[in-house]
């Protein structure tokens, strides 16, 4: 008998017999991992054996020149690009590489892309709703109701972005920063256990860029936040951790301080602007 | 207005809907009133050939509807929408073919005509069962449904989308109108079927079969307005126009893009079918040429000039064009395809949202359930 049950606790044994929903397991430490992943596009390398690894909770910077290949690692998280060799890891039990990219979204990674891509046509209330963590099969949508509750989250989510008033409105009217944080606001309804932002502040005026720093400092602990940006001067007011890329894999690790004393760093990169 | 206990019934409470119903049903009451109560000979007399004539506009009202609703909300522009009309046709030609009986030129209980002109001793298999009422009717449904769902799982699977989309629905329904013409395919080759005699036991020759079939194609696009109405106006239809102005940012949301989109181009095909089954006992035949890619694009047309996206212009734009069509080549057969093509191009400079368009600017937002955001942010979709 007690084989028998030994026998039927398998799904212990077997990380494939669990069920995929299950939710993400951070016990071991690291909520994403990465390691040597290889990308090239026509001969060109855009990822070289890349390793890195976000701790849960972590609020965590990737700086890089152009073509260090910030986005395209941001591509082989969510699904986009498949990488030519390598692991990716979400949690210790969910292996990136084989799913689809619904799926990715579905297990708790949202992306925020480079260009501010919200839903024009549809009121800021509208995309937040779509943007809900719910079953997002056809028929449960076509016949999805807003509940009560919902609309508690929704208004939440409204308040943190301070798009409250605009809710009503189509989002092509919301300006650039705006629309910037709408995208990070149907992250935030999506309940993420990491988010991915990819250059948060491109073109917003500087009292913009300080509401955005509030906003992912604040997230930062609730969820891991992995944030792709240019701006050195917003980097330095919201960085713990920065890591720095240079062609497909990592320069450099550590705090703002260090890394921008790192004379390799300085060297392709910092040399530039400092 | 997000809020209702059923999501079915939604459309029921919009004032778009309930207004749209009513001009309907009041345009069929009168209709019916000029029809039945006045003499023939009295001045406002409609007679049964236009009873019929606007019977048949309604049939590519519901075809329109059908289009819009991929073309509007889903950014997919079908140019093979004629395909479904047709199949759903061709089913309810093959029910009526059935009902002729002994009744045909050679007086063979079983064969049709064609067939024993071309000296087949058997039903051929796909026939069977076309004798049943039931049988036919769940046909106009299926079969285009099942083409589009074929058809669509492997397209959307891959991704196809925009212009080369487009273009696989022209060769999609170019492909059928050369098999169809076929006489071994065994519908009628490129005569088609035709010579239709009763439907459901009504001769298809009185004037109040005519009349009946005009009312039931009314209420058939009543109910093809309802359903897509309440598909627009649910969750889903807000992630079909999500679908349509970003497709990649729907996905990331975790949306499955393809299976949505295979779901609107399902519905949309039945409903083609369903305009198509109705069309056919009113003209009287259907052919391979119903499959023709001019028409299908011809349907685009008509959906563009009435304005996308809002549904009661597919409906406007259908019938003042097959009007305008009907008293152009009355007058002056040969300048007709100039005409239309001089009206597109009149619409998509001067009235990028079409009729629909003209008439929202004139209410200036006056109901916030028919919202002015429907319409597509850019015309980047065509």
């Amino acid at each position: 008998m007690s084989l028998l049950t030994e026998f039927a606790q398998r799904d212990r044994v077997f990380d494939f017999l669990t069920p995929s929903e299950s939710p993400v397991d951070v016990r071991h430490g690291p909520i994403l991992y990465l390691e040597d992943v290889n990308v090239s596009f026509d001969g060109f390398r855009a990822i070289n054996n890349l390793s890195l690894t976000i701790d849960d909770g972590e609020l965590r910077c990737i700086i890089g020149p152009n073509g260090a290949g910030k986005t395209t690692m941001m591509d082989i998280i969510t699904g986009k690009t498949r990488p030519d060799s390598g692991s990716v890891w979400f949690g210790s039990r969910h292996n990136l590489l084989m799913k689809s990219e619904p799926y990715i979204a579905s297990l708790g990674i949202g992306r925020k892309f480079q260009k501010p891509t919200v839903f024009e046509a549809l009121t800021v209330f509208e995309n937040l709703e779509l943007a809900m963590a719910a079953n997002k099969k056809v028929f449960p949508t076509l016949t999805a109701k807003m509940t009560g509750e919902a609309r508690d989250r929704i208004d939440e989510v409204l308040a943190t972005i301070g798009l409250a008033e605009l809710r009503e409105r189509p989002a092509g009217i919301l300006s650039h920063g705006q629309k910037q944080w709408l995208e990070i606001g149907m992250l935030l309804m999506q309940k993420p256990r990491l988010l991915l932002v990819d250059e948060p502040v491109a073109g917003m005026t500087e009292q913009e860029m300080e509401r955005t720093a509030e906003l992912l400092i604040s997230l930062a602990g609730k969820q891991s936040v992995v944030v792709v940006e240019h701006d050195m001067g917003f980097i330095r007011s919201i960085a713990r951790k920065v890591t720095v890329l240079h062609q497909g894999s990592v320069l450099a690790e550590g705090t703002m301080d260090q890394v921008s004393n790192d004379p390799e760093v300085i060297k392709v990169y910092l040399g530039e602007e400092a | 207005m997000h809020n209702m206990k059923y999501w079915w019934a939604r459309p029921f409470y919009e004032r778009s809907t309930q207004l749209f119903l009513g001009i309907l049903f009041a345009a069929l009451a009168v209709v019916t009133i000029l029809h039945v109560a006045l003499p023939e000979g009295h001045a406002l007399y409609v007679s049964s050939y236009t009873v019929t004539l606007l019977g048949k506009y309604l049939c590519y009202a519901l075809l329109a509807v059908a289009v819009d609703l991929v073309w509007g909300y889903l950014g997919i522009l079908s140019l093979g929408h004629g395909a479904f009309f047709a199949l759903g046709g061709y089913a309810m030609g093959m029910y009526l073919m059935r009902q002729i009986g002994d009744r045909g030129t050679y007086g063979d209980p079983v064969l049709p005509d064609f067939m024993v002109f071309l000296n087949w001793d058997s039903l051929p298999w796909y026939w069977w069962g076309f004798d049943m009422a039931w049988f036919a009717f769940a046909m106009v449904l299926l079969a285009p449904g099942l083409l589009a769902l074929v058809f669509g799982f492997l397209a959307f699977r891959s991704r196809v989308t925009g212009v080369y989309l487009s273009i696989i629905t022209q060769a999609l329904t170019f492909a059928l109108m050369l098999a169809f013409f076929r006489n071994e395919m065994g519908f009628g080759g490129n005569n088609g079927l035709t010579d239709f005699k009763n439907l459901l036991g009504f001769n298809l020759r009185t004037d109040a079969t005519r009349f009946g079939l005009f009312i039931a194609t009314g209420i058939a696009l009543a109910i093809g307005y309802i359903v897509c109405r309440a598909i627009v106006g649910s969750k889903l239809g807000r992630v079909s126009i999500a679908c349509r102005d970003a497709e990649a940012r729907t996905r990331f949301l975790g949306y499955r893009v393809e299976r949505v989109q295979l779901f609107v181009f399902v519905v949309s095909a039945m409903l083609a079918g369903v305009a198509g089954a109705l069309y056919v006992p009113q003209v009287g035949i259907i052919n391979p040429g119903e499959f023709s890619p001019i028409f299908s694009i011809e349907i685009v047309v008509w959906v563009a000039l009435g304005g996308r996206a809002t549904l009661y212009g597919a409906v406007i734009g259908a019938i003042l064009v097959n009007y305008a069509k009907t008293v152009f080549t009355g007058v002056m057969p040969d300048a007709w395809l100039f005409a239309l093509g001089g009206l597109f191009v009149l619409v998509t400079v001067f009235l990028p949202q079409g009729i629909a368009g003209l008439l929202r600017q004139r209410r200036k937002r006056s109901d916030d359930d028919e919202s002015p955001t429907d319409a597509p942010a850019k015309e980047a979709s065509a």
